[in-house]
């Protein structure tokens, strides 16, 4: 019995070791991406700093603990021993200086790593318009004419402009290989700037429950090596495609679960416009030029009878 | 049209998992009431509890309602382990989103308003008056009115278990999920008119204790001489009474939206979800510290008590508190950082939040200078304490993380923030309840809990902690968001079954504690505290018996420090004998507490159903039992001297005090070192 | 020990129930009941845009109607005052007929804001047309809710008074009552102010 012990030991381990060696893969700390990287460089720099202070108190407790233990009548006691200024000032000042450095970071990188700031790069950015819909993601890429749900795909080394928003519940677009989430809104519009630096298929979905279909409101970002290979990812689409007319996209909204990868060409112009604008009625007057009111009467249509919209 | 939108089909026969959870519950409780019928008890019942305004009884009565939907909250927690735990890899588990979005959501209701809440006002029912060393609180109907609306809300989101459904939106409800749109059925009701009546008990509680503290504190206690659990209880109620009132409104307009096609939170015709959120978070927030500020008063009051030495920093410590309670208003928005604020504001949010760590740490380096140079006695309290002090430091530095807005981005709504928050109110506010369990229960029961099956629940539940949290950190590494149903990535497997076996762990950890509260009832002879001064305490709850007498002081203590018993104990006045007394003037016990709790639980029920005319019946019922109390002259009686003698003649008698020869002989003073802990006797 | 519980206020005897502490907890529920103001303020004015293409504040509110109504409560406060003044110098009477002049313009006020949301919700300007409108009710509303809710204790108020006297117990009321009251008024100063006259102008 005793020598089988370890071996049964390691075959009882060996998964977590394997999911510890392998299981970055996929995770926030195993970045594919600039913003990504900056951000888990972030979390361990931060995390670091916090040790600085975490480590010994933890250790602290247990010392302190065991040397003054009742049993332990060589340590001294002072029991009416409650108060010390300079001990006071130490430890204000301790917890004060390690968040004085975090504060700095903090500045630091909100700023740097705003999910509105565009990347700097010498290539001309891949513009995505994101839709959350119930439990899909509707994808529309404005100068390409092309539409797809629940992939995309763009070159590597190419940043990516996505403007999102919702045309149901609150979701929140997530590629964590990529970098950090930001909301899809009803009514509003939000943004995000990522790049892959290297070519892969990572991991997208909606990390803010949504309902019922929640669970299956997952995507693929296909980052290509190399901007032939998303143009041929780009013919593949048209070849494969439907128009996403507003008739389409309305049969689309309606609530599913588990979509399938789909392509659309030809989407309604201003159709991202006009879901945002959907709800942005009830908001605020625009300024109205010409623009505006097509893309009023684009909104009345989405809007007509109802569109089902209800879980049930 | 009768019974509103209430039809036999609310009731889910079909479920057996419901069905079986219900009818165990039904027969547990049928059994119960067998036993009180064939004891003859329902008369104690009523005379002795429900109708009590004793404030020591009400916080048992809500300790008790807090353990039993620890109970409830826990199998929740179970199911959702289990569920994950199975359902991987092309499985689906066994409960669909529509049943499994219920346990989460209800799951976090639960546990943080029906089980963490009135613990924590349990604890503060029984302990706080008698620190301060008063007769009662400021209001005692007042205090049974909270409970009994307290327990309206809890009885109405059990009953969402077998009459219709409970709410599958999570714990934060935001809209437009929880919408008419989205959310057709009542759960969504069952939620918001739970959440209401027990928050205006809660805001109730909180303006009856800070009263209690500002008007009835013993003759010579000065206000920064107030114990520390008493001070952190009473930043927490600052806290209430500053924050419930925006859940108020939040759920107010959330109930207008839903009842009256009003658009506060609504995507159409203008309304703001994110106000919701915003509005939310401002209450939310600043619970989290109401919730943990007294878990930090309790156990500034273990660790100074069992070392045998003051608290290290005691002006420190309130003023620290403050400081939290002041900073937890400013720091709502880190909850929601990827709404899109800006980098500026989520700057600001983020140092803000940093900040609050500053007088945590120092409550944390009070701690330890508190044991330093001390005489620290093992016992389960204390444990409780050292291990919320390392848990407790590793889920403040993840807090920490996360107010940092780049990194947040990352780890929002993951399970590494599942597994922070679980780590600073399991590891913060839980374990001190806990501790402040074991470490109070002798002073209300008069008889110590079993030390080994103590400590044995202590080491389930830590390690179960662990092993059902430290996974989670991974996932959330490991890029697993919260409120999935199933998943499909073979890397996080293995983390999701050591999560489960976690759960398991604390379940041992549960079953020990139940275990040893009956094993302390059987040999409670044992145990006995007889001086009422079991762990060589140092403030006025010790001075008085255990239990303590309804009236807790026979005569009003006079304070002169701040560990007023310690200081009585070392002038050797801790146990005189006073030559006479006095009437005392006492509250009558009243079952209009009772009376509008049942009318608000029929009230909350007929709006959920939309049954108007049973609504306007729940209604007239409130106020009326109101106006019947308003028109009572009957609320009060003197105590007289000869009973309280009595009472007290026999407390000394069982010390050992001949208290005939008292006006004669003046016993020897006390050194407190002399005082032995009754542990050792 | 006598003189130490004296001097620090405290009295072992009548710890209950004492108009004293009556009134200091009803001070701090009136702050609750301000935060919650605060919250319904907050929620106008992050909506009281959001017209929805429907009426804003300029298209519906008429000021010399508001201003009747505001004169209304704003003389009922003060008729509030002399009932207290009547009630400190004992006069049953007094109070009684103060009360009541103080109900009738309380009622009033209520009866010309329910007359005005009725006839906002008769033109289709009912809260559910926008995210404006739902906040205009639900502030006005909130505020109408209480000064109801004021006139039904006032209503309880004259009835004890009349039954049992001017009591201590009736005295601490009443002084609650005041500082509802008034409290009420300068919540309805602030909607005057946020709601109407910004909307107007």
């Amino acid at each position: 019995m005793r020598n089988c012990s370890p071996p049964r030991l390691l075959r009882w381990l060996s998964p977590f070791a394997l999911a510890l060696l392998s299981g970055c893969q996929g995770g926030i700390l195993d970045p594919k991406g600039r913003i990504a990287a900056d951000e888990k460089s972030l979390i361990i720099t931060a995390t670091l700093l916090m040790l600085l202070v975490v480590v010994p108190v933890i250790v602290l407790t247990l010392v302190f603990a065991w040397k003054y233990r009742a049993s332990n009548a060589n340590a001294t006691y002072t029991p009416k021993w409650a108060h010390s200024t300079k001990l006071e000032v130490v430890v204000w000042l301790i917890p004060i200086v390690i968040v004085s450095f975090l504060a700095v970071l903090t500045w630091r990188t909100t700023h740097q790593l705003d999910p509105y700031r565009p990347l700097s790069s010498d290539k001309k950015p891949v513009k995505i318009e994101v839709v959350a819909l119930n439990w899909k993601w509707l994808f529309i890429y404005p100068e390409l004419n092309i539409a797809t749900v629940n992939q995309i795909a763009f070159p590597k080394d190419v940043p990516v402009d996505f403007r999102i928003t919702s045309d149901t519940v609150m979701n929140s677009f997530f590629i964590p290989q990529l970098g950090g989430q930001i909301y899809a809104m009803a009514g509003m519009q939000t943004q995000l700037h990522l790049i892959a630096d290297e070519a892969g298929t990572y991991k997208g979905f909606s990390a803010n429950y949504s309902g019922a279909g929640f669970s299956g409101m997952k995507f693929d970002a296909v980052a290509t090596s190399t901007p032939a290979d998303f143009d041929k990812w780009v013919a593949q689409v048209r070849a494969n495609a439907k128009p996403l007319d507003v008739d389409a996209y309305r049969r689309l909204a309606v609530p599913s679960e588990n979509h399938a990868v789909a392509y659309y060409v030809a989407p309604t112009p201003q159709l991202f416009d006009a879901v945002v604008h959907k709800y942005m009625a009830g908001r605020t007057s625009l300024a109205l030029s010409d623009d505006d009111i097509k893309l009023a009467a684009l909104t009345k249509r989405l809007c007509a009878p109802a569109a089902a919209r209800s879980v049930n | 049209m009768l019974l509103g939108k209430l039809t036999l089909d609310a009731i889910p026969y079909h479920e057996p998992i419901i069905m079986g959870a219900l009818s165990g519950a039904g027969l547990v409780g049928l059994a119960l009431m067998a036993l009180i019928t064939k004891y003859g008890k329902w008369g104690y019942l009523w005379k002795e509890w429900l109708t009590s305004v004793d404030h020591k009884k009400i916080g048992v009565m809500y300790i008790i309602v807090a353990m039993i939907m620890l109970l409830r909250g826990f199998a929740d927690a179970l199911m959702m382990r289990a569920q994950l735990a199975m359902a991987t890899g092309g499985h689906l588990g066994v409960f669909p989103p529509e049943h499994y979005d219920q346990i989460f959501t209800a799951h976090g209701v639960i546990m943080i308003i029906f089980m963490a809440m009135p613990f924590m006002t349990g604890l503060m029912n029984i302990v706080l008056p008698l620190q301060i060393g008063a007769r009662d609180v400021a209001f005692p109907f007042l205090n049974s009115l909270s409970f009994w609306l307290l327990t309206s809300a809890v009885i109405l989101v059990n009953l969402s278990l077998g009459v219709g459904n409970f709410a599958r939106t999570g714990w934060v409800a935001y809209p437009p999920l929880s919408e008419l749109g989205f959310s057709p059925d009542v759960g969504v009701d069952y939620y918001t008119w739970a959440l209401q009546i027990s928050g205006i008990g809660t805001t109730l509680t909180a303006i009856n204790f800070l009263v209690t503290v500002i008007k009835m504190r013993a003759p010579g206690m000065k206000l920064m001489q107030m114990p520390i659990f008493t001070w952190t209880c009473t930043w927490a109620n600052v806290l209430i009474v500053a924050s419930f009132p925006i859940l108020t409104g939040a759920l107010a307009m959330l109930s207008l939206d839903r009842y009256l096609g009003f658009h506060f939170f609504t995507s159409e015709a203008g309304g703001n979800a994110m106000m919701y959120l915003n509005l939310f978070w401002a209450w939310g927030h600043p619970e989290v510290y109401i919730l943990v500020l007294p878990a930090f008063g309790i156990f500034s009051e273990v660790v100074s008590t069992f070392t045998g030495k003051r608290l290290f920093g005691h002006t420190s410590m309130i003023i620290a508190s403050g400081v939290i309670s002041v900073l937890g208003f400013m720091v709502w928005l880190h909850h929601f950082f990827t709404m899109g604020s800006g980098a500026n504001v989520n700057a600001f949010f983020g140092i803000a939040t940093m900040v609050i760590s500053v007088p945590t740490g120092v409550k944390l380096f009070n701690w330890l200078f508190t044991i330093y140079r001390g005489r620290l006695r093992f016992e389960t309290p204390i444990f409780w304490t050292l291990g919320f002090m390392v848990t407790f430091s590793i889920g403040g530095m993840t807090g920490v993380l996360m107010a940092v807005p780049g990194a947040d981005f990352m780890l929002h709504n993951s399970l590494f923030l599942i597994a922070h928050f679980h780590n600073t109110i399991i590891g913060g506010a839980v374990f001190g309840y806990l501790a402040g369990f074991t470490f109070w229960f002798p002073k209300v029961f008069g008889f110590k809990l079993n030390e080994r099956l103590g400590k044995a629940a202590f080491w389930f539940w830590q390690s179960g902690f662990y092993f059902a949290f430290m996974p989670l950190y991974v996932l959330g590494f490991l890029g697993m968001t919260r409120r999935l149903n199933h998943t499909d990535n073979p890397a996080w497997t293995p983390w999701l079954y050591l999560a489960c076996v976690g759960a398991v762990l604390v379940a041992c950890g549960i079953a020990c504690q139940l275990l040893q509260i009956a094993v302390s009832l059987r040999d409670r002879k044992k145990a006995l505290d007889v001086n009422g001064d079991p762990w060589n305490g140092h403030t006025l709850e010790w001075s008085t018996s255990s239990p303590p007498p309804f009236y807790n002081f026979a005569k009003l203590p006079v304070v002169h420090d701040i560990d007023a018993f310690t200081d009585m104990k070392e002038k050797g006045i801790a146990y005189q004998v006073p030559t006479s007394y006095e009437p005392i003037h006492m509250p009558r016990n009243t079952g209009v507490g009772v009376a509008i709790g049942g009318f608000t639980t029929i009230l909350g029920f007929a709006l959920i159903w939309h049954i108007w005319w049973l609504a306007a019946a729940g209604l007239v019922g409130i106020v009326g039992s109101m106006l019947v109390r308003a028109f009572d002259d009957n609320l009060d009686y003197y105590v007289q001297p000869d009973e309280i003698e009595a009472i007290e003649r026999e407390r000394f008698e069982r010390i050992g005090i001949d208290v005939d020869a008292y006006s004669e002989r003046v016993p020897e003073p006390k050194r407190s070192s002399d005082v032995e802990p009754a542990t050792l006797v | 020990m006598t003189s130490l519980n004296q001097a620090l206020g405290h009295d072992g005897h009548a710890h209950h129930d004492s108009g004293e502490q009556k009134v200091l907890g009803f001070w701090f529920y009136l702050m609750t009941d301000c935060i919650l103001f605060a919250t319904a303020f907050a929620s106008y004015a992050v909506l009281y845009r959001n017209t929805a293409g429907g009426v804003s504040g300029k298209d519906i509110f008429e000021l010399p109607y508001v201003l009747l109504e505001t004169a209304a409560l704003l003389l009922s406060s003060i008729t509030y005052g002399f009932a207290m003044i009547a009630g400190h110098q004992g006069h049953k009477r007094g109070v009684l007929a103060w009360l009541a002049v103080t109900f009738l313009f309380g009622a009033a006020f209520i009866g010309m804001e329910v007359n005005e949301f009725h006839h906002l919700i008769a033109e289709g300007n009912g809260p559910n047309v926008s995210a404006f409108l739902s906040s205009f009710f639900g502030l006005v509303g909130l505020h109408g809710l209480h000064v109801t809710a004021g006139l039904l204790w006032m209503a309880v108020m004259m009835f004890e008074v009349i039954k049992t006297g001017l009591t201590g117990r009736a005295l601490t009321r009443l002084n609650c009552l005041s500082l509802f009251w008034h409290f009420l008024d300068i919540v309805w100063i602030c909607v005057f102010t946020v709601v109407y006259l910004k909307g107007v102008l």
